[in-house]
């Protein structure tokens, strides 16, 4: 289980506390307005972020003071998921071997995970004669070798088109439920949460909310949900 | 520590008895004096070809505009030798004067010294003063246009306020170079009224190994590069290496008539300055260069060896300075890591080599480690503008991939392998190509240390011109123009092939 215990993040004027336990093998949406600090909640968790105070745990072992690589945690950001230089297989290739040395086994792991993300024929293309949506399997397929227990989507997919995006959503959804991994989605747009999360967390006004099933959360949303979506 | 230990050395030497004498004085205002006249004189100069080349456009500006890069990259003695060829005894510009039966220009002494450091330094100056008029936003061109703005209006608003912004910077530079422009001084100098504070120190060396007097002299050198240096740095000297010259703009003034002719005028006027002589080294040398002597062909691969092996120094030294800056969170250490690699901008390499034949003397003898002393100083040299291309590159990189590479536990040699060389390639094949070429033309330390056995090609062709050899001179001009242009077409388009974007 991933828990933010007391958890205070402060940079410049910007202060964000958080004390909350996130949901395990499953799909917990990140949502708020803009500036709020959803991302930079998520960078604590992957280690881009030192915290001023408290601890994160990952099963009651604390994580904050490890650097992002040793932490139990893969993450797709918002945009440059993929190393331009490197083709689409030796990409996923990274999340098994960060020096690449990949054995025929690893290598076999690389294609079929490919073959998942529907992305065969392609392992040989850098992501330069690759299409938006394309980019983004690859990026799925790397997190799916790397097989950490928790998944942080910053925005994954906001630079697609809306059917596109939608079909990643339930693609991402899917292949990562099958793992059981603990998945958490920062996302602007409350569809969204209600169409892959279980679960969602409000961030505003400096503090994360404690998650709560989505349906629930979105038949009776606090004051600060309302705020956010409007009338 | 490259560039500091020998300075230590030669603090410590420079305490031995002598004192300076009337020459020694006579030296440093010459030093100064020379740099100064060069200086004006290249800004002066290049005024008019900047406004020409920032209002006109024409086919060939782009070309141009590259061109005014490479004196950057050219031999030293092989513009020497071009210079001499146009302005010199039996230059070109002989048959003028003796035509309209004027007496013949004397090259030698601070004529020369300052024709030469003009034609270094005229392209430096314009491309330094393109880069501010192209700071003046296009929209004022347009509303100065609209308000019906005429030339010297647009002149009084526009250009004298950015001037006299961007010209002193431009100055402080040049007069910087201009003094540690040794190989000029060596090969246009001397005597008592036209000899430079460095080769004062190559006279101590060569001619009456008074090493006490060399480091005493190689101590005062440092001081007057340490103010130029100072002062230049407290002026924001834009970057002059990187791409971005190029762009035109729309004018409305001046396209026609006589303004149109003087601007066409004024670039005509450089770059037959600037072409000529190189014209000159080619029409020379291609006929010379089938008989070049086996000593100049050994001196052109110890050469190329010896900037081989200074261009991988230098890059991996900027790589690992810009790395280490870049990785470092405290601004101090930052700052650091840069300070130290552009310390060899205000050194002469004059005072390093004293400092290293002071250092080196009492264990072995200097002159057997000629060569590698002078890949070392050649390194020392070319950092600072290796620095300057691959530090950017390296925080754009981390900047864009880090996070990545991070969440991935690339370290060390893995995130070298992965994410720096390959991301990396165009800059640090330019960087290579750069710090090759300065140092395929480097006439330096090496003529401090060497003996004719370990003459690089350089020096073997300062020997040539000395003992009056043209013809074989100018052989081994073209093939050293030749060399360091390939060396850094070479590195650069090695750096450019199958890169991705």
């Amino acid at each position: 289980m991933l828990t933010l215990e007391d958890v205070s993040i402060v940079a410049g004027t910007f202060h964000l506390t958080a004390n909350c336990s996130v949901p395990e093998h499953s799909l917990t949406a990140v949502i708020g307005p803009s500036g709020a600090g959803k991302s930079t909640l998520l960078s604590a968790i992957a280690g881009f972020q030192d915290i001023a105070a408290g601890q994160i745990f990952w099963n009651k072992t604390p994580i904050s003071g490890l650097p992002p690589g040793k932490r139990p945690v893969s993450t797709i950001f918002q945009d440059g998921n993929l190393f331009p230089h490197l083709t689409a297989f030796q990409n996923v290739g990274l999340g098994i071997s960060p020096a690449l040395k990949l054995s025929a086994q690893d290598e076999n792991r690389v294609a079929e995970v490919l073959g998942r993300v529907g992305l065969t024929g392609m392992e040989a293309r850098k992501p330069g004669a690759l299409s938006g949506g394309q980019q983004s399997r690859v990026a799925l397929a790397r997190v799916l070798v790397q097989n950490r227990p928790v998944v942080l989507l910053d925005e994954p997919f906001s630079a697609l088109g809306p059917a596109m995006k939608a079909e990643m959503l339930d693609l991402t959804k899917a292949l990562l439920t099958a793992t059981e991994a603990t998945v958490l989605m920062v996302t602007h747009d409350p569809e969204d949460a209600r169409r892959i999360a279980e679960h969602t967390m409000v961030v505003s006004d400096g503090q994360v909310a404690p998650p709560e099933p989505t349906r629930t959360l979105f038949a009776n949303p606090t004051d600060a949900l309302r705020a956010y979506i409007g009338p | 520590m490259l560039t500091l230990a020998p300075l230590a050395a030669v603090m410590w030497r420079a305490e031995a008895p002598g004192g300076l004498g009337p020459a020694d004085w006579a030296a440093i205002r010459f030093s100064v004096w020379q740099a100064l006249i060069s200086a004006a004189l290249s800004v002066a100069l290049a005024i008019p070809v900047v406004r020409a080349l920032a209002r006109q456009s024409f086919a060939g500006r782009g070309l141009l505009v590259m061109l005014l890069g490479a004196p950057f990259i050219l031999p030293v003695i092989v513009a020497i030798f071009g210079l001499l060829a146009v302005f010199g005894q039996n230059g070109l510009l002989r048959y003028v004067t003796d035509l309209i039966g004027l007496p013949p220009i004397r090259i030698y002494g601070l004529h020369g010294i300052v024709l030469a450091n003009v034609f270094f330094n005229l392209p430096l100056a314009t491309r330094l003063l393109l880069q501010g008029w192209q700071a003046i936003p296009s929209e004022r061109f347009r509303l100065a246009a609209s308000l019906g703005m005429d030339r010297a209006e647009i002149h009084r608003f526009l250009e004298r306020p950015m001037l006299r912004e961007a010209a002193p910077g431009a100055l402080a530079i040049i007069f910087l170079v201009c003094t540690t422009s040794f190989a000029i001084a060596l090969a246009l100098g001397g005597g008592p009224r036209a000899t430079t504070v460095e080769l004062a120190i190559y006279q101590a060396f060569r001619f009456d190994f008074d090493l006490a007097k060399a480091a005493l002299l190689a101590g005062v050198q440092f001081l007057i590069t340490l103010i130029a240096a100072l002062i230049s740095f407290r002026f924001s000297v834009p970057a002059v290496l990187g791409a971005g010259l190029d762009r035109d703009l729309r004018r409305w003034d001046a396209q026609s008539g006589w303004p149109r002719a003087l601007d066409a005028a004024a670039i005509a006027a450089a770059a037959l300055f600037l072409l000529l002589p190189l014209t000159m080294v080619v029409l020379r040398g291609a006929p010379a260069i089938a008989g070049i002597g086996p000593d100049v062909w050994q001196a052109a691969l110890r050469s190329l060896i010896v900037a081989v092996a200074a261009a991988g120094l230098t890059v991996g030294l900027a790589l690992a300075l810009s790395t280490a800056s870049t990785a470092s969170r405290l601004r101090p250490v930052r700052r650091g890591y840069e300070a130290a690699g552009y310390l060899g901008i205000a050194i002469s390499p004059l005072v390093i080599g004293t400092g290293l034949y002071v250092m080196i003397f009492p264990f072995a003898n200097p002159v057997g480690l000629a060569l590698p002393v002078t890949v070392l100083v050649n390194a020392a040299l070319a950092l600072p503008f290796a620095l300057r291309i691959l530090l950017p590159a390296v925080q754009a990189t981390e900047r864009d991939f880090g996070r990545l590479a991070d969440s991935l536990a690339l370290t060390g040699i893995t995130r070298l392998r992965w994410l720096l060389l390959p991301r990396l390639r165009r800059p640090l094949g330019f960087a290579a190509g750069l710090s090759a070429a300065l140092s395929m033309g480097d006439l330096g330390v090496i003529a401090l240390f060497a003996d004719p056995r370990q003459a690089t090609l350089p020096l073997e062709m300062y020997r040539l011109m000395a003992a009056y050899r043209t013809e074989d001179a100018a052989g081994a001009a073209l093939l050293l123009l030749i060399l360091s242009l390939a060396l850094f077409w070479l590195f650069d388009r090695g750096g450019r092939i199958n890169a991705d974007a």
